[in-house]
């Protein structure tokens, strides 16, 4: 193992932190609450000439993830952080890096998105970006938003994947509250993520290359989506062989999904981000009693763990899918179409429950918790599902 | 006819004391008590940062927008009803740096609506890093460096794009800001309304003090013709360089650069807006004759 350190801050301090152990060469960003002080923190990093990347404060989140591809296809490692309307403005550009396979990495703050104007924790911004190609992690903690960080970028520049990468955790709870983190040595880290050695730099002179260009009817497009298909796939096995290194150096076991109390339990909650802590709270109070649950923490949302999850939910009598996020016209949130279709496959069909919960920061108290365990052990005992979604908490008249 | 207390909301404004929102808020709601306008007469639009929470200080119709996107939201509602008096409040971070394209075609389409900037050189919502309007070198927490490049100027931008009403004020002189809103809202066309709102929390450089030992009024200047375009150019631009010097070294010139008598607006050149949108529908128009040749 290497040197490490253990420090009370914050999530965003420490993604700050893991940013700078992973030297990139330039970020672009623009603040946005709840992100703000990861990037302001770097900003004091570079004032104090404790990084010499080169950091430009450009006027929009759009204008951010731009200079972010123009610098990634130039040849850099590139990094920035955002949030909700920013991470929405970057939308069109978030495709722009994933399709011309440039390893940029990025810190979200989940947060919801206006309209009405909020600014708390749900997973709306993210869910937004679902489909944009980029690799993507949840942290439950302030530690994991730092190891998520770091793996992030060998996973990104790996030649397998070469795909942007966005390590994300939860507005406030995460970036914000003061938490335990154990942070490793400079030479660790920088020695894990090596150096970057970009494969067709638009600067080298000797072979120029032209990025982006039109590939239209009868062109490659199709064929280039294939591959960009195909390296998701590769990001599996590399997510693995990088999470099993890292977990060499930093002595924190890495895995797609994190399970509590799965081998024997009868009902389980799938879940993304902070809300894992307060389930397994819920969680560890109910076995204290003797029931048998478990709860599902999905730490790769991209490529998402469909075979993982579905080992682990093997036996279960019923699931609880929450998310933190809605897909109006669906028939459930983002994770509970995941999980769905992770378990067609199963074969013993398990009723699975959704729950919309959180939203704009909706509170989280354990009695929520504690009812969704209570339905699951209804259905489990051969009751009816209390409908195929529920908005959990949801005040009937607001 | 409305009066300040019934346009103001009973709500405690959240802005920091001493904030140079307040007095911002207490001149346009005098100007809008003045103006004799119904609640109907006018719809107020907001961008995001400490500015847009006056959205909810106003009883006023209208829409809080997204981050610096309030004229083009703006530009909708003014098309669509004529006789409203749009008033657009932004922030020099909102109007000038995220959505500074769209300051920039507002005032080529010369849209019909007042556009209220409340400058601060400085983001004050997202606590206090550099805006647009920074002065170049000054040091924030996204810039502990300093700013490495120039501000923008706003009102040279304006002026040099054909705008045609100009205008600066400073929150610390109500009565001078109250003219200028009163010279907006009865302007036919863009006018742009740049306003010095010190920040009392985040900027402690460009403070109340700072600009009154700066700032003078064009009207008072010996031979200043507002309705000379290079002469308001030429002026807008000693501003711009002269930010960040000592007060007897330069001065800051407040009151209306540039203002065009008959100006041709991007309303006037639609034919439909001789009646509101909405009328049109009482009246669908008969397009089977174009549609004949098919
Ligand atoms: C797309 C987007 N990016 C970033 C933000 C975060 N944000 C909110 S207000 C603001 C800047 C505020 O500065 P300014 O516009 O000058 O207004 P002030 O608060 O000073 O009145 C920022 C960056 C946002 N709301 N939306
Ligand atoms: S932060 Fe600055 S602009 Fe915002 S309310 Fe406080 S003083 Fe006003």
């Amino acid at each position: 193992m290497a040197e490490h350190k253990t420090l009370a801050t914050t999530g965003n301090s420490v993604v700050a932190e893991a940013m700078r152990q992973c030297k990139p060469n330039v970020m672009a960003a623009y603040p946005i609450t709840p992100q703000t002080t990861i990037v302001e923190e770097f900003a004091g990093f570079v004032a104090k000439g404790r990084t010499d990347c080169e950091y430009v404060t450009v006027e929009s989140e759009h204008s951010a993830m731009s200079a972010c591809v123009g610098a990634s296809a130039a040849g850099a490692r590139v990094m920035t952080a955002t949030s909700s309307q920013g991470l929405a403005l970057m939308w069109e550009e978030l495709h722009i890096a994933a399709g011309m396979r440039l390893p940029i990495v990025m810190a979200n703050a989940n947060r919801a998105l206006s309209a009405p104007i909020n600014i708390h924790c749900d997973h709306s911004d993210i869910m937004g970006a679902r489909d944009t190609g980029w690799v993507t992690f949840f942290a439950e903690t302030a530690q994991e938003a730092y190891d998520n960080t770091i793996m992030a970028v060998r996973i990104a520049e790996h030649p397998d994947v070469m795909l942007p990468v966005m390590s994300t955790l939860d507005g406030f709870i995460t970036t914000h509250s003061i938490d335990r983190v154990d942070v490793l040595d400079d030479a660790s880290v920088s020695g894990f993520v090596g150096e970057y050695r970009p494969k067709n730099p638009l600067l080298n002179t000797e072979a120029p290359a032209l990025h982006g260009s039109f590939a239209g009817l009868g062109g490659p497009f199709f064929e280039f989506k294939r591959q960009q298909r195909e390296a998701m796939e590769s990001a599996r096995t590399v997510i693995k062989q990088v999470g099993d290194e890292y977990a060499q150096i930093s002595g924190r076991p890495f895995d797609v999904i994190d399970t509590w109390g799965m081998d024997d339990a009868e009902t389980a909650i799938v879940v993304l981000g902070s809300t894992a802590g307060n389930a397994r709270h819920v969680a560890r109070e109910l076995r204290a009693q003797g029931e048998k649950v478990g709860v599902v923490k999905v730490r790769v949302w991209r490529p998402f763990p469909y075979a993982e999850l579905a080992a682990a939910l093997k036996g279960v009598k019923a699931v609880a899918v929450l998310d933190r996020a809605e897909s109006f016209g669906a028939e459930g949130g983002p994770l509970f179409l995941e999980t769905r279709s992770a378990l067609y496959d199963a074969e013993a069909r398990v009723p699975v429950v959704g729950y919309i919960y959180g939203l704009g920061g909706a509170d989280v108290r354990l009695e929520l918790i504690e009812r969704v365990y209570q339905d699951l052990s209804d259905i489990a005992a051969g009751g009816v599902a209390p409908g195929s979604l529920v908005y959990l908490g949801a005040r009937e008249e607001a | 006819m409305p009066k300040v207390a019934d346009i103001q909301r009973a709500l405690e404004p959240t802005w920091c004391p001493g904030c140079g929102n307040y007095n911002m808020q207490k001149a346009l709601l005098e100007v809008l008590e003045e103006s004799g306008m119904d609640f109907e007469d006018y719809a107020m639009v907001w961008g995001i940062g400490c500015h847009g929470n006056g959205a909810d200080f106003y009883r006023a119709q209208g829409f809080h927008g997204l981050h610096g996107r309030a004229l083009p939201l703006a530009t909708g509602i003014a098309l669509t009803n004529p006789d409203l008096k749009v008033i657009v409040n932004m922030g020099d971070g909102d109007g000038y740096g995220i959505g500074g394209n769209h300051f920039i075609h507002s005032v080529r389409r010369n849209i019909d609506m007042v556009a209220i900037y409340h400058n601060n050189q400085i983001y004050g919502l997202t606590t206090g890093q550099a805006s647009p309007t920074s002065d170049q070198f000054m040091q924030t927490p996204s810039t502990p460096g300093g700013v490495v490049e120039e501000p923008v100027n706003p009102v040279g931008v304006a002026v040099a794009q054909g705008a045609t009403f100009v205008a600066r004020g400073f929150a610390g002189d109500v009565e001078h800001l109250k003219s200028l809103y009163r010279q907006a809202l009865d302007h036919h066309g863009f006018s742009l309304v740049d306003v010095y709102q010190p920040c009392v929390t985040w900027n402690k450089v460009n403070t109340f003090k700072w600009f009154r030992d700066r700032v003078y009024k064009l009207e008072e200047l010996d031979g200043y013709d507002p309705t000379n375009r290079t002469m308001a150019f030429e002026k807008s631009m000693s501003t711009f360089h002269e930010l960040t010097c000592a007060p007897d070294e330069c001065k800051i010139p407040i009151g209306v650069f540039y203002r065009e008598a008959e100006s041709f607006t991007y309303q006037d050149g639609l034919p439909q807006l001789d009646r509101p949108m909405w009328k049109h529908a009482e009246a669908p128009r008969d397009i089977s004759k174009i549609l004949e040749a098919y």
